[in-house]
């Protein structure tokens, strides 16, 4: 219980040591506040008595009402609440002074705390009287009446204090008041005096207005004399310069005349204003003179009807003649120009005209530093002239532009040969660059300048192409050469691989050499290149579609001109190894090259997105596969011919009735396989294997062997049995029903196989086909078995599916049994032993 | 519009001849010459009936040897002319002969087709042309509108024209003429045009095309090179004067302007092998048909160089044995030149074909191995052609 006791004992007393603290801090605030209404108060005294207003004095007594006021409350509030009072009448002090609102929040409000501004006294005593012993209750009752009085004494010493500071600035306003008096009655004088001052100023003036005006009036009298005297000596002076300066004159006459024409109603002024205009006259006829008669230069010339404009000569004449004048300027300057070109053949006979005098840059130079540039500055002198109105310039200007175009489009069609494309390049830039300057004048010639730049660049890419043709033609030529050099028999020529990528890589190299001149057109430092034309329609329509796939399809067509041209009758048929040559390299181009120059192409010419529309690439390579199918194909048909007609002429001239019994192969048979041989050579050396039908070759050439020995008879025998002879056509007709049809003249695939195949087929029908036709003795059926083996033995080996090879020939073995008036065939053994021997 | 299926009618023999029976205008008939060289050959007389689809076949012996070429008279249903092979033990010779058929063949019988070889009948010679100092006989004209008295034949590199006696029982050669020139030349095939009141022939020899006047015997025109390789056969336009067809080696068919030989008029290269016949269809002259030994038989439609390029003029006898036509003068768009038809029912290569001489929507075609084929003319087509 002590111990409770002792511990609410120190709480209390912190407390009252923390409140005595506030206490004091509130003792200082009120001693700074108090000092500071001392200063306040002083300061308000002082200018009291220089201001002198009687608002101030009403300030200080509404001040000390509620200083007073303030001062007064505490007493009356101070008793009745006891411990809590003294807090509420430093309220309106603090609000005064501008009270921190921030120490209101701070807190959380608490009715217990005696120094809170929710203090609840009711709240407070309940609280004391209910947790406080009574002893401490008494000592807490002493403490606070301690606290009160020591308040109250301070209040006491502040109001005392307050009371003297407003006695003493009473006194300081009073005295004021009687110093403003004395100054009113100063500032009455002064305003008398300055009345007096005004006064006497005005009269002064009013004597001297008069002399003032007639000072003026002289003054204006001495200038117009000087007026006077200036038009006197006008025409003296446009006399003395009329001659030498007449610039000067015009001067001097535009400023006399207006005064002249004003004052022409007096006798003396008419009389110069008369003189003046005989001189001026004069001078104008002169000037008319010069320019209708002179060579001027621009300049002389600009400067002249400039004059005569001042002289208000009428402007339609003068326009007119200024024309006229400039015209034949420009005129001798077109004839220089047109000296240098060639006369204009109208027969268009003349074999080959000398090369021009000088290139084409330089006429280009000439003709727009002198004819471009004199148009500019005739132009822009007629405008500075005879301002906005260019009704008549402009038909002017553009008739000789376009005389000047002709002149310069007379000039590259000049350019035949594909020269320096770099030269045209920089001319059509200059051209273009100076053109420029004088479209801004124009604007009708811009198109006009375009279009003739678009189609010298056509011309140029137009030209390309057809030298890119000669070279593909010189180039086939050289292969042609190269293929019908008879060759030494100990060396061999060049092979078909060697002359195809010498043909491929030479007109590549070739191409590529020709994008890249055609690319200096659209080079960034050029000037048109910027063009639309030259960014979009140049690219695609010229280059892309003009150039690079004009030159691929005319390729395609050519070589197909191979294959279709000679055909018929006239012009010598290409030899079958060009034929060969060219399949593969339209198909080298099908695969590759094609889609390597177009984006080749593309790359260099970007192609514009809204372009007209292009050939794509595949469509291109259609093309070329098509003239690559057509080629190999005309290359089977033509081989296939050539081995077919050997064959046919070999039957039908033969009397296969009253030949003697085989002995050997016939030589045309063996010939046959070496063409074949020759041809798988060839092919060989360009295409592809290609797909044989699986099958090994021992076993193919066992079939055979077997096939013939044991099924052969077979075959055979029906035929001379008289019993029955359907049973020929039904074995044969059941055997075809298993058999595939046989297209004879098919297109071929790109291998060697298949063109083998193709050649083949071409040659056993064809054997066949003859063989139908004539009739045969026992030894031609011998004759006919022991070809026909030959063949077998040495074809099967070329054809894609040898089936193929060996259906034909058993057709042909059964064609001539039927032919045959004694048809009994020869021992297979025999026939091998002649077939190995030959 | 179903098309009717193509009638198939096998022989034993192989054959290469075939001709229509020309003087014949109702009823269906063609004749079929045999190739064997073993046996006694045969002409086959096959009546097609167009209501039932069958055929009604009659067969005549030919013992002189195997046939190369048959005609038959535009004037008597009963004769008909035969190239054929006379074989020795060493020697082949090719002999022309003119025949008379039994009298009751000539307008077919219409027995039933059972076993009527028991009973073949054997044509009546009635003369032989000659040809002991000419060489071998390739074919056998008979003059188109003509009465049936002369005929030409074509024999190694001659032409010779005989007039027929004494209903035709004697053969005088009235004119010949030779060929000459370097190596050894032979005629192949040769037509006598229905035109020019039939004064003119054509005919090839290698890859040479000539037309003759037949009053003079004199070439009146040459397409030399006509073909890339050997020609074939070659047939008039019926109803173009100067409008030749021909067709080769080289896979293609040509049309040729008589008066301007040095270019085709048209080419056609739809054969995968050498064409053996061209003919074009007697009414209607843009319906062209080919044989080929790639065993295939195209029709074709060559409106753009026939006599009638914007469609049929309508023509009352042409209709009347059709069936009940809309007299409609439509107008229609000109067809183009096109392949109506491929017919692949032969297996082996097809050395003739041949158009009906009663009904122009038929045709017949012959492949070596015996079969004989006879298709119609689309029907869709047909009434395109007639509407």
């Amino acid at each position: 219980m002590e111990d409770l006791l002792d511990v609410e004992n120190k709480r209390m007393a912190d407390s009252l040591a923390s409140k005595v603290t506030r206490l004091k801090s509130l003792a200082l605030d009120i001693d700074k506040d108090a000092e500071e209404q001392n200063r306040y108060l002083d300061g308000m005294a002082g200018s009291g008595c220089r201001g002198g207003s009687g608002g101030a004095m009403a300030a200080v007594t509404t001040g000390s009402g509620a200083g007073s006021g303030a001062a007064g409350s505490p007493e009356a509030t101070g008793g009745s609440t006891g411990g809590g009072g003294w807090r509420r009448p430093h309220g309106p002090l603090q609000r005064y002074y501008g009270p921190s609102t921030a120490e209101a929040a701070e807190a959380p409000p608490d009715p217990t705390d005696i120094n809170g501004p929710h203090f609840d006294p009711e709240v407070f005593m309940n609280k004391v009287r209910s947790e406080c012993p009574l002893g401490q209750l008494l000592a807490r009752e002493a403490t606070l009446g301690r606290e009160i009085r020591a308040l109250d004494s301070d209040m006491q010493t502040l109001l005392y204090e307050n009371y003297n500071k407003f006695i003493s600035a009473t006194d300081t306003i009073r005295k004021m008041k009687v110093d403003f008096r004395h100054m009113e009655a100063e500032m009455d004088d002064l305003a008398a005096n300055m009345a007096a001052i005004s006064a006497s100023s005005a009269r002064v003036s009013a004597a001297l207005q008069d002399r003032h005006r007639r000072g003026a009036q002289l003054a204006g009298v001495q200038a117009l004399l000087r007026k006077l005297q200036a038009l006197v000596e006008v025409p003296g002076r446009l006399r003395r310069w009329a001659g030498t300066e007449p610039a000067r004159a015009l001067r001097c006459h535009a400023r006399a005349r207006a005064v002249l024409r004003h004052y022409r109603h007096l006798p003396s002024f008419r009389a110069i204003e008369d003189e003046s205009h005989a001189i001026m006259a004069d001078l104008a006829q002169r000037l008319r003179t010069r320019l209708r008669e002179e060579k001027l230069d621009p300049k002389e010339l600009t400067e002249c009807v400039e004059m005569l404009l001042q002289l208000e000569e009428p402007a339609e004449e003068l326009s007119e003649e200024f024309l006229s004048q400039a015209g034949a300027r420009l005129e001798a300057e077109l004839a220089a120009l047109e000296a240098e070109l060639p006369a204009a053949d109208p027969s268009g006979t003349a074999t080959t005209p000398p090369p021009p005098a000088s290139d084409i840059l330089d006429f280009v130079d000439r003709g727009s530093s002198a004819f471009v540039g004199t148009l500019c500055q005739l132009a822009g002198s007629y405008r500075a002239l005879f301002g906005g109105d260019t009704g008549r310039l402009e038909p002017f200007a553009t008739a000789l532009a376009t005389r000047y175009f002709a002149l310069l489009e007379r000039r590259l069609a000049l350019e035949r040969g594909l020269g320096d494309t770099s030269l045209l390049v920089r001319a059509l830039d200059r051209f273009h660059r100076r053109l420029r300057a004088l479209l801004e004048l124009l604007p009708a010639g811009a198109d006009a300048a375009a279009a003739l730049v678009a189609r010298a660049a056509r011309e140029r890419v137009d030209r390309y192409l057809r030298a890119l043709q000669t070279f593909f033609l010189g180039c086939l030529g050289d292969v042609r050469q190269a293929l019908a050099a008879p060759r030494p028999p100990g060396k061999e020529g060049p092979g078909l691989p060697d002359l195809l990528a010498t043909l491929a890589a030479s007109v590549l190299g070739q191409l590529k050499a020709v994008l890249a001149y055609v690319q200096l057109f659209t080079a960034r430092d050029v000037a048109f290149a910027s063009l639309p034309y030259f960014k979009g329609e140049f690219c695609v329509t010229a280059v892309r579609e003009g150039l690079v796939v004009a030159f691929v399809r005319w390729l395609c067509r050519t070589a197909r001109g191979f294959a279709d041209g000679p055909a018929e009758r006239g012009a010598p048929a290409a030899p079958p190894a060009l034929l060969l040559l060219l399949a593969r390299l339209c198909l080298d181009y099908e695969n590759s090259t094609i889609s390597y120059i177009l984006t080749l192409t593309d790359e260099q010419f970007p192609p514009q997105d809204s372009g007209p529309a292009v050939t794509p690439g595949p469509a291109l390579c259609a093309e070329a596969r098509a003239a690559a199918q057509r080629l190999l194909d005309h290359y089977v048909q033509v081989q296939g011919a050539a081995v077919a007609q050997m064959l046919r002429k070999s039957v039908e001239t033969r009397d296969w009735l009253g030949t003697v019994e085989p002995r050997n192969v016939r030589a045309v048979m063996k010939r046959v396989v070496e063409d074949i041989t020759a041809i798988d050579v060839q092919v060989g050396q360009l295409f592809e294997e290609g797909v044989r039908r699986a099958q090994s070759s021992d076993s193919s050439r066992r079939a055979f062997s077997v096939y013939s020995s044991s099924r052969a008879p077979g075959r055979y025998a029906p035929s001379y049995t008289p019993s029955a002879p359907m049973d020929t056509h039904l074995l044969s007709n059941i055997q075809k029903l298993f058999s595939e049809r046989i297209d004879i003249f098919s297109p071929v695939e790109f291998n060697k196989v298949s063109v083998l195949t193709g050649i083949i087929k071409i040659s056993l029908k064809t054997l066949l086909e003859c063989v139908r036709l004539r009739t045969l003795g026992r030894f031609g059926l011998q004759q006919v078995q022991v070809d026909g083996h030959y063949l077998q033995l040495y074809l099967w080996r070329f054809a894609s599916d040898e089936r193929v090879v060996q259906g034909l020939l058993d057709e042909v073995a059964a064609s001539a049994a039927h032919r045959c008036l004694d048809p009994v065939p020869m021992e297979h053994s025999v026939v091998e032993l002649i077939c190995e021997r030959g | 519009m179903e098309d009717d299926a193509p009638v198939i009618y096998g022989l034993e023999f192989q054959a290469r001849a075939l001709t229509p029976q020309t003087a014949e205008t109702d009823a269906i008939r063609f004749l079929v010459g045999t190739q064997s060289l073993r046996y006694d050959n045969q002409i086959h007389i096959i009546d097609f009936d167009d209501e039932n689809n069958i055929i009604n076949k009659n067969v005549l012996l030919h013992q002189v040897g195997e046939i190369w070429h048959i005609s038959t008279s535009p004037a008597d249903k009963g004769v008909l002319a035969t190239c054929y092979n006379k074989t020795s033990d060493t020697k082949v010779m090719t002999c022309a002969a003119v025949w008379r058929m039994p009298k009751e063949l000539e307008s077919g019988s219409h027995e039933s087709p059972d076993d009527s070889s028991s009973n073949t009948q054997t044509l009546e010679l009635l003369c032989h042309l000659d040809n002991t100092a000419h060489g071998n006989m390739a074919c056998v004209m008979w003059e188109p509108m003509g009465d049936g008295k002369k005929i030409i034949s074509l024999a190694d590199n001659n032409i010779l024209l005989w007039d027929l006696q004494e209903s035709s029982a004697k053969a005088v050669l009235s004119s010949s003429t030779a060929l000459e020139g370097k190596g050894q030349l032979k005629f192949t095939s040769g037509r006598w045009s229905p035109h020019h009141n039939c004064t003119q022939i054509a005919t090839a020899n290698d890859t040479t095309v000539r037309g003759w006047d037949t009053r003079s015997m004199r070439q009146i025109y040459c397409i030399e090179n006509a073909h890339g390789q050997l020609v074939r056969d070659l047939d008039f336009n019926p109803n173009k004067q100067y409008y030749l067809a021909s067709c080769g080696d080289d896979c293609k068919v040509k049309f040729w302007d008589t008066r301007n030989v040095t270019e085709p008029v048209k080419t056609l290269e739809e054969h995968s092998h050498w064409v053996w016949n061209v003919r074009y269809n007697h009414s209607h002259d843009q319906l062209i048909l080919t044989g080929s030994s790639d065993s295939r038989v195209i029709l074709s439609n060559m409106v753009s160089i026939s006599s009638e390029p914007f469609g049929h003029m309508v023509d009352d006898d042409e209709l009347s044995d059709q069936e009940d036509q809309h007299q409609e003068d439509k107008i229609k768009e000109p067809l183009q030149d096109s392949v109506i038809a491929t017919y692949e029912e032969h297996e082996d290569s097809v050395y003739a074909v041949e158009w009906s001489s009663a009904d122009p929507w038929l045709f017949a075609s012959l492949s070596y191995d015996g079969r004989l084929v006879i298709n119609r003319v689309p029907r869709a087509l047909k009434y395109h052609i007639l509407l």
